[in-house]
């Protein structure tokens, strides 16, 4: 589904990405680990298209498409969502507008009709019970006084409205409380098929006792270091990053 | 020669045919009018009120002057037939300067309340129009007022005796209509005697594509106890230039609400002066201005709390695309003695492109020591964390924008306490932002 070769990307002429290989297929849970400043972030950014981050090498294709060469939205009308560590906040355009023009411009590149007004707000509706956000939150505008797990919440629930082939999940569990957490964690789950995939960006076991993931990786000075399975996270939980730094004779 | 010479010798050579055709309180203030107007000419960017806009360079070109009151071949009914959809007004025209008088037949406005042309209403209400006329409007301090005092000849008249709730909107439709360049000076009067009630909306459009020069001065009184909701929408185009003042005068309890909205214009330059004379009166300034190609708009406004105990509220947003030039200027006067005066100031603008321009002015003046006055202003972009948010989310660059751009001026149509009228402005804003309202087809709000 997504192939990651050789990526380099700059932000501001400094070198991030250092030759970052990866590669996804369906139904995968990939968690991505790393100390501060590893580039986990960056690498979910370079991968949704943020233009404050500069490809220098490398290429990423997905399900066979060149992903670099395509629009932030395109990136999105081909399945690839991004839930933000700091959902943006947008006074004045409601969460309904908001859901509403993305649902159907995805609807629109993908050759069907717009959806009506009852059919949308059905969908809204159903897809708001996965992550328990009250109809309130829905009627306010984006992400606009919801607090830090609101946010989180809201971000499953649009994962939920446009469902993705691959989600990117960028330290969804900062900030959560521990119920807020299993709310979030139990959205995730319920929206996992066979066919669709995960990246799992994350400092922390906790999320991924949650989320299971197939096969976990760390991210190191904008390169993937290692790769194991499941048992890594509870590793690198226990005894942290510094191993890892002596094995590659830091 | 001076731009004001060949106003000064039109009115020595026509001042009969202007007082012919106009009536007896408005020709008693025209000559002491005309001595002001040539002491102080045109205002120019010299003056401080005035440092963005050189007004005196619209007088220059040679615009003709309707003083004969030639009837104007129109038939405002017959072209503007509908009202604001599911909202049933009063509706009202004012051609060029002249008032359909004929209202709608449904109108039904209660017993007591006058709506109509000066020259009209002078017949039944003389002493009416000589109590408030030219009242709040100075022409010995701005000489655009010096001057449409000096030439209007008529115009429109609202009044609501004391205690008559007038439920349904007044709407008035100015035209602008005419085969050659026109210059229009326009006077409107407003009366709310204590505890009357009422909502006016005013929409100002031009049918033809000649040049316009439109000078406006609208005067409002509005009672103790009063309510008044007085909605401005300019939907015209870029040949015309708008200049108006705007008085108005609060006695105490009062509660008045002004929404200015510019969606299409050439040249507009709206000045409004409230006065909060009697205590617990409470005013909502709030305006709008969507603006692009070589489009200006410039609003000026000063509150003047004069007694203690009075609201205000300010809230003015622009959005500024290709070349166009925004100015906002509030000034908030706090008298000596007006204490607990809580007042509220706020001017946010977008600025689209490199090229767009916008002039932010706001002035506290204090001179109470028991206030609570605030301010703020500025100018700035799309915010570009939630554009690349939306397109995250799939919606296309150009949609994020118009979303963040209607997120923006929502916040004042949102003041609007008209539902139907507020869901016409969502609607005409859209298409404005969507380049689809180019040109003033009749009545915006009526088609």
């Amino acid at each position: 589904m997504l192939e990651i070769k050789d990526l380099h990307a700059n932000v501001d002429g400094k070198e991030i990405l250092r030759g970052i290989n990866l590669t996804v297929k369906p139904g995968e849970v990939h968690a991505i680990m790393g100390p501060n400043g590893s580039g986990k972030s960056t690498l979910s950014a370079v991968l949704v298209g943020n233009p404050a981050f500069e490809v220098t090498k490398g290429s990423v294709s997905f399900c066979g498409k060149d992903l670099l060469e395509m629009s932030p939205e395109d990136r999105s009308h081909e399945g690839i969502f991004l839930s933000f560590q700091y959902p943006v906040e947008i006074p004045g355009v409601s969460m309904v507008n908001f859901m509403r023009a993305a649902v159907n411009e995805q609807r629109k590149y993908r050759g069907l009709p717009a959806l009506n007004a009852s059919e949308f707000l059905k969908l809204m509706r159903e897809k708001r019970e996965i992550v328990e956000l009250d109809n309130k939150l829905a009627n306010r505008s984006v992400n606009e006084g919801f607090s830090g797990g609101e946010k989180k919440r809201n971000e499953i629930f649009q994962m939920a409205m446009l469902n993705p082939l691959l989600s990117i999940l960028d330290e969804t569990d900062s900030g959560l409380d521990i119920d807020a957490l299993r709310i979030v964690a139990e959205g995730v789950n319920k929206l996992k098929t066979s066919e669709n995939s995960c990246i799992v960006i994350t400092h922390y076991q906790r999320l991924l006792d949650y989320v299971k993931p197939d096969i976990v990786h760390v991210l190191y000075k904008g390169k993937i270091v290692k790769t194991a399975g499941p048992e890594l996270a509870l590793e690198l939980e226990e005894k942290g990053y510094d191993w890892i730094k002596k094995e590659l004779g830091e | 020669m001076s731009v004001e010479q060949q106003y000064i010798d039109l009115f020595s050579q026509q001042k009969d045919s202007i007082c012919r055709h106009s009536t007896d309180v408005l020709n008693l203030q025209r000559e002491s009018a005309f001595e002001y107007f040539q002491q102080l000419g045109f205002p120019t960017r010299k003056q401080e009120n005035y440092r963005y806009i050189d007004i005196s360079k619209f007088f220059e070109p040679d615009y003709g002057l309707n003083l004969n009151r030639l009837d104007i071949p129109v038939n405002p009914y017959e072209v503007f037939k509908c009202d604001v959809p599911n909202m049933s007004t009063a509706l009202y025209f004012v051609v060029n300067d002249l008032c359909y008088s004929k209202d709608c037949s449904d109108s039904n406005l209660p017993e007591g309340v006058i709506v109509g042309g000066f020259n009209e209403v002078a017949k039944t209400h003389p002493e009416l129009l000589a109590k408030y006329y030219g009242k709040l409007a100075d022409s010995s301090k701005d000489g655009v007022t010096a001057f449409n005092t000096a030439f209007a000849q008529d115009g429109i008249v609202l009044y609501v005796p004391k205690n008559v709730v007038v439920d349904k909107p007044i709407q008035l439709v100015n035209i602008l209509r005419s085969g050659v360049n026109l210059m229009v000076n326009r006077r409107i009067l407003i009366i709310l005697e204590d505890g009357a009630q009422a909502r006016f909306l005013v929409c100002d459009h031009a049918m033809d594509q000649v040049k316009f020069l439109s000078t406006q001065i609208t005067e409002v009184f509005v009672g103790k106890n009063a309510m008044f909701d007085l909605y401005e929408l300019e939907s015209t185009h870029t040949n015309v230039v708008r200049i108006n003042n705007m008085f108005v005068k609060q006695a105490s309890n009062s509660r008045v609400h002004l929404n200015g909205m510019t969606l299409h214009n050439g040249v507009t330059r709206n000045s409004t002066h409230v006065t909060l004379a009697g205590e617990g009166a409470e005013v909502n300034l709030c305006g709008m201005a969507i603006a692009d190609k070589n489009q200006q708009v410039d609003n000026n406004t000063m509150i003047d709390h004069v007694v203690p105990n009075c609201t205000s509220n300010e809230l003015f947003k622009y959005v500024l695309d290709d070349e166009a030039i925004g100015i906002f200027a509030g000034l908030v006067l706090v008298r000596p003695g007006a204490q607990h005066t809580n007042s509220q100031q706020t001017n946010r603008n977008l600025c689209l492109t490199r090229e767009a321009r916008m002039y932010t002015r706001p002035q506290l003046e204090i001179y109470a020591d028991d206030v609570k006055c605030s301010h703020g202003a500025t100018v700035g972009q799309l915010d570009e964390t939630a554009l690349f948010y939306m397109q995250q989310r799939g919606i296309s660059i150009r949609e994020a924008r118009l979303l963040l751009m209607f997120a923006f001026v929502n916040e004042v149509i949102d003041t609007i306490r008209l539902d139907a009228l507020k869901e016409r402005l969502h609607m005409l804003v859209e298409k404005r932002f969507r380049g689809e309202l180019n040109k003033c087809h009749g009545c915006a709000i009526c088609k």
